[in-house]
């Protein structure tokens, strides 16, 4: 059993009493990214010297009063499209391979006050365009429960590094799924907070109105403590909510569901879900009843056009957002540059990598002269229905369930060269992005020895009922104490 | 020209941008700067990095909605913030925060004198945008250096109708503008500094005809004198195509003020497609009424308001009245002078005649001569008290310009104090009489004129400090007299 | 809605891109088929809906004027591919 697998307050207790210091937990985590690592491919980018000296500071508070923060000493992976000064960051791309950041992204400087430890930077789809890890332009990562199957994506790395215990936990970003859905893939629980719940600023931006970052653990308590140490006010992103009374996430954990009402959406249940799926979710479900909970099945009639509209807004925002990768300032230029011109035009082509390509052309397309109103606005417009139907079923609803994903993990290779299937595996994560609404992945079980995530959403701001229908599920079952066999 | 004046009716409209002075730039804390080192005010923010996000600052739109106020516009209840994409090295996102269909400003205008006329010159809109950086192009031409510090200075885009009929009334527009910018206080407006730049669109059409002719963008105008040259040269330029049989290509044309003509750019002209959309990275902004009212408050009394008081309540010419709340510092000064003295005539006289001629001579501006109204009225109360002669007063006042010393200090330390003692000057009197026979006899012989050289004579004795009244009136009973 | 080479060419164009012959007739294939998915939503009546631009309903975040130091001229340029006298070099715009 790793270190890994005590329960946050167990490691705390351990340190407090020295039987453990910030030094193992450290060595722990670099030890398992030797051993398995060449196999897994979560990791870009390893900060050991920094981690090391930070584990030795922390060490010598562990004698001390001073107060500790609530991840003292918890080794964490960052998604490589969250900016870190003096540390490479490279969204896994060719174009910023080189590029070396001169300041920290908040949830940087928020983690570093809760004193957890950053041990490296984890592999991701490039820009965060993808869902299976494959377009990292460094190395695809691969599934810890079967290595010829993917993590899921975008936030690749991110899911496996938690699964295969090579982190405490980790950060992601998702955009249209990317936290959730490879946390589905990878057995380990994922959230997507509040639009605006946790700050933007330093997170490499996709697609602005739709990406948020959030934490990848084992558990849900995991989850929560990560969630508070990272939520807040930014007067550095505009979009940042001025939240004044941030809940006591760990307090909502009472496990009591008794009386909650749980929407199951008919669209989440149907044509495209994988039987096997449907049939870990209808299970969950009876476990939320037996907890006391009420579920109704109700609608959200306009979930099919989430897809389309979400690709249309996110791959148009991104086309502008990716604008600036032009090899004047940072990143890569092209050798074969005799004008501005090629400057550009090369040094974009060379340094993106085709999905990205794909999305810049599709975003560039759709805000170009003449179809303006026919896509975007049009999306935009969706969007607003798309929003509709949840505050609808929020107007009688606590919380809304379903399957994280259609499938299971599928395996490498299987959707290259069709991004049409590959975007559909998004349509049940999605929704959730164009409403702004927080959502968490949690194992409900497994499907050929594949993990099976169950996916619980929840109101604006309403972190704490999400958390605590997801814990109360988890304690009921076993599914998230299941770990992949790794041999070292 | 004169064909063109017949023949042809001249429209153009004017893009006017101008930078805001904030403290800090629009969406970051950089300091604004003119003439730092290249990039030293910059951040992540401002140089595009991976991951930033801009933040607005408030002081800029309250400086906007200033202007755009100032300008009669109709203020925006919501607006937003849009983004325009080009690629160009001076834009590092690659895209300009600006605003595209919900200006801050929209329907306002200026009025401008035009031959004693009134005339009204519309105003599209006014938005608020950031500026770009600055290119340097070195060795010969093949490379480009690329400083930031500029990048991200708020900047208003004050766009006109197209009501200008003549490259004159172009600059009585810029400068009707730039007074207006400067009264309000939002910008320092100094075109050779690029504070104020000025794009134009001018297009001929013969008179009478209702729909535009073909119109020519200009840019690269460095001055107020340089938009009309520019503009009459092109104006001339397109009047001789068209007299020709040609037609006039829409295109933008580069003023060259050392060749003194407009020079097509020639670039490919890459249809544009700025593909704007709201930047999601912002939030809209609500002008209440509360917001507005109180920014408004904040606006002081504008040129045409004073103009009209000037004429009215102090009774100035209008022309004296035009020339010097063209100014507001130079109307402040007018208006600070005429607490230490009633003459308002002769505060104008002073300001049109001895202050802007030195400045005009010297290449200054008003700030940078220490000339308070105190002072200035301290000075004619002087003048009006007969302690110092108009003509001693004159050079008390440059010695005012020059050194920013008090008229009463100047005039102690230099003993101008004017003799205005009977006694004293008589005996000069006698003295200068007794030794120009001949004047006097000319004076007698009916030559009053001869007078004027006698009275040079005693000012040249007593160094010009007898009162001149005094020497006349003493000369004349000698002289009758005699 | 069927994507030609052309369109996908002044696309590129307008994205600096600069993609090969291959890359130009995958892309055209591709994006008609995205688009065509995309057509979905003009089954839906939108007439009278308000366009979302943000998920939460903010409004006029705005930050006082004040200055701060800006960024040391050695991190400024710290990531240029090429730099010439504190400044960021490039080629020149034609030629």
């Amino acid at each position: 059993m790793s270190v890994f697998d005590l329960t946050l307050q167990d490691i705390h207790s351990k340190l407090r009493n020295k039987e453990l210091t910030v030094t193992d937990l450290v060595d722990a985590s670099y030890r398992r990214i030797a051993d398995v690592d060449g196999r897994i491919g979560a990791f870009l980018a390893l900060d050991e010297e920094n981690a090391r000296r930070t584990a030795q500071q922390l060490d010598k508070q562990l004698g001390t009063d001073e107060p500790r923060g609530l991840l003292f000493g918890l080794p964490a992976g960052l998604k490589d499209n969250i900016v870190t000064a003096g540390l490479a960051t490279t969204c896994a791309s060719k174009f910023l391979s080189n590029y070396d950041p001169i300041y920290d992204a908040t949830v940087v400087r928020k983690l570093r006050d809760a004193q957890a430890v950053t041990v490296g930077k984890l592999n991701m789809d490039e820009f965060a365009m993808g869902g299976s890890g494959e377009n990292s332009a460094v190395k695809p990562t691969r599934n810890p429960w079967h290595p010829d199957h993917v993590p899921g994506g975008s936030s690749s790395g991110s899911a496996a590094a938690v699964a295969a215990g090579e982190v405490y936990f980790a950060l992601g970003s998702d955009t249209g799924g990317s936290i959730r859905q490879p946390a589905s893939y990878c057995g380990i629980v994922g959230m997507k907070p509040t639009y605006g719940l946790v700050s933007r600023f330093g997170l490499v931006a996709f697609a602005s109105s739709l990406d948020q970052i959030g934490p990848l653990t084992k558990n849900v308590e995991d989850c929560a403590y990560v969630l508070q140490s990272i939520v807040g006010h930014d007067p550095q992103d505009s979009t940042s909510l001025n939240v004044t009374d941030i809940p006591d996430y760990l307090s909502a954990l009472t496990g009591d569901i008794q009386g909650l009402r749980v929407a199951l959406p008919k669209e989440y249940m149907g044509e495209g879900i994988d039987p096997r799926v449907k049939e870990r979710v209808l299970e969950a479900i009876r476990v939320l009843e037996s907890l006391g909970a009420v579920v109704e099945e109700v609608s959200l009639p306009h979930t099919e056009y989430a897809v389309a509209a979400y690709y249309l807004l996110a791959s148009s925002e991104a086309s502008s957002n990716l604008a600036r990768y032009d090899g004047v300032r940072y990143g890569v230029r092209t050798d074969n540059a005799g004008n501005l011109l090629d400057v550009y035009r090369y040094s974009r082509s060379e340094g993106f990598g085709p999905e990205v390509k794909r999305r810049i052309m599709l975003g560039t397309y759709a805000l170009s002269s003449g179809y303006y109103d026919a896509y975007y606005l049009k999306a935009q417009k969706v969007r607003t229905l798309i929003k509709r139907d949840f505050d609808n079923v929020f107007a009688n609803y606590d919380v809304v369930v379903g399957p994280t994903a259609p499938t299971p993990a599928f395996k490498l290779g299987e959707q290259v060269g069709d991004p049409l299937t590959m975007y559909l595996n998004d349509i049940l994560t999605i929704p959730v992005n164009l409403a702004g609404i927080p959502a968490i992945s949690v194992p409900c079980g497994f499907a050929d020895g594949l993990p099976v995530g169950l996916q619980v959403i929840g109101k604006a701001l309403n972190e704490s009922t999400v958390l605590r229908v997801a814990h109360a599920f988890e304690r009921s079952t076993d599914h998230h104490k299941q770990r992949p066999q790794l041999k070292a | 020209m004169t064909a063109t004046e017949t023949k042809y009716e001249t429209v153009i409209g004017l893009e006017v941008h101008v930078e805001l002075h904030t403290k800090s730039k629009i969406f970051c804390g950089c300091a604004t700067s003119f003439g730092a080192p290249p990039n030293t005010h910059t951040c992540p923010v401002c140089l595009g990095h991976p991951g930033v996000l801009p933040v607005l600052n408030r002081q800029a739109v309250e400086y906007a909605m200033k202007a755009a106020m100032a300008l009669n516009c109709e203020i925006a209840e919501h607006t937003k913030f849009d983004r325009k994409n080009y690629f160009y090295p001076d834009s590092p996102k690659a895209y300009q925060i600006s605003q595209y269909d919900k200006p801050i400003g929209a329907r306002g205008y200026i009025d401008i004198e035009v031959n004693g006329e009134t005339k009204r010159i519309g105003i599209t809109r006014v938005h608020l945008e950031e500026d770009a950086g600055k290119l340097t192009h070195v060795d010969g031409g093949s490379v480009s250096l690329v400083d930031l510090n500029r990048c991200g200075t708020p900047l208003i885009e004050i766009v006109s109708e197209p009501d200008l009929r003549s490259p004159e009334e172009a600059r009585l527009y810029l400068e009707k503008l730039r007074a207006i910018m400067l009264y309000c206080d939002v910008s320092d407006v100094k075109m050779e500094e690029g504070s104020l730049r000025c794009d134009a669109n001018i297009s001929l059409r013969p008179r009478g005809q209702q729909e535009f002719g073909t119109k020519t963008e200009l840019k690269n105008m460095n001055s107020f004198r340089g938009v009309q040259k520019g503009l009459e040269y092109e104006e001339w330029r397109q009047a001789d195509v068209l007299d020709s049989g040609g037609r006039i290509v829409q295109e933008t044309r580069r003023w060259d003020e050392a060749q003194g003509k407009t020079i097509s750019m020639r670039s490919k002209e890459e249809a544009h497609d700025y593909r704007y959309f709201p930047d999601p990275d912002l939030v809209s902004l609500h002008t209440d009424k509360a917001w507005t009212d109180r920014v408004k408050a904040g606006i002081p009394e504008l040129p045409d308001a004073r103009k009209a008081r000037y004429t009215s309540e102090y009774g100035l010419p209008g022309y004296d009245a035009e020339v010097i709340t063209a100014s507001k510092k130079l109307a402040d000064l007018f208006e600070d002078s005429l607490k230490s003295t009633k003459d308002a005539k002769a505060v104008s006289n002073w300001i049109m005649g001895d202050l802007l001629g030195y400045l005009n001579a010297n290449n200054l501006e008003l700030d940078d001569v220490k000339l308070s109204g105190a002072a200035l009225g301290a000075m004619i109360g002087l003048i009006e008290q007969g302690t110092i002669s108009n003509k001693i007063a004159k050079t008390v006042f440059k010695t005012m310009l020059e050194t920013g010393k008090s008229p009463q200090q100047i005039v102690e330390e230099q003993g101008l104090v004017q003799i205005s003692d009977e006694g004293a000057i008589k005996e000069v009197v006698a003295r200068i009489v007794a030794n120009n026979p001949q004047s006097v006899a000319d004076y007698k012989a009916g030559k009053e004129k001869a007078i004027g050289f006698l009275v040079g004579q005693v000012m040249k004795e007593t160094k010009g400090k007898a009162n001149p009244g005094l020497v006349n009136q003493l000369l004349i009973e000698v002289l009758k007299a005699q | 809605m069927s994507i030609s080479k052309q369109d996908v060419e002044h696309v590129a164009n307008l994205a600096r891109l600069e993609l090969t012959d291959a890359e130009k007739e995958q892309f055209a294939e591709q994006l008609s088929a995205i688009l065509k998915y995309a057509e979905q939503l003009s089954e839906l009546n939108t007439d009278g809906i308000e366009p979302t631009s943000h998920p939460m309903p903010l409004l006029n975040v705005m930050r006082e004027d004040e200055a701060r130091p800006s960024w040391p001229l050695e991190e400024v340029l710290k990531n240029a591919p090429d730099e010439e006298d504190g400044q960021f070099k490039v080629p020149a715009v034609l030629e």
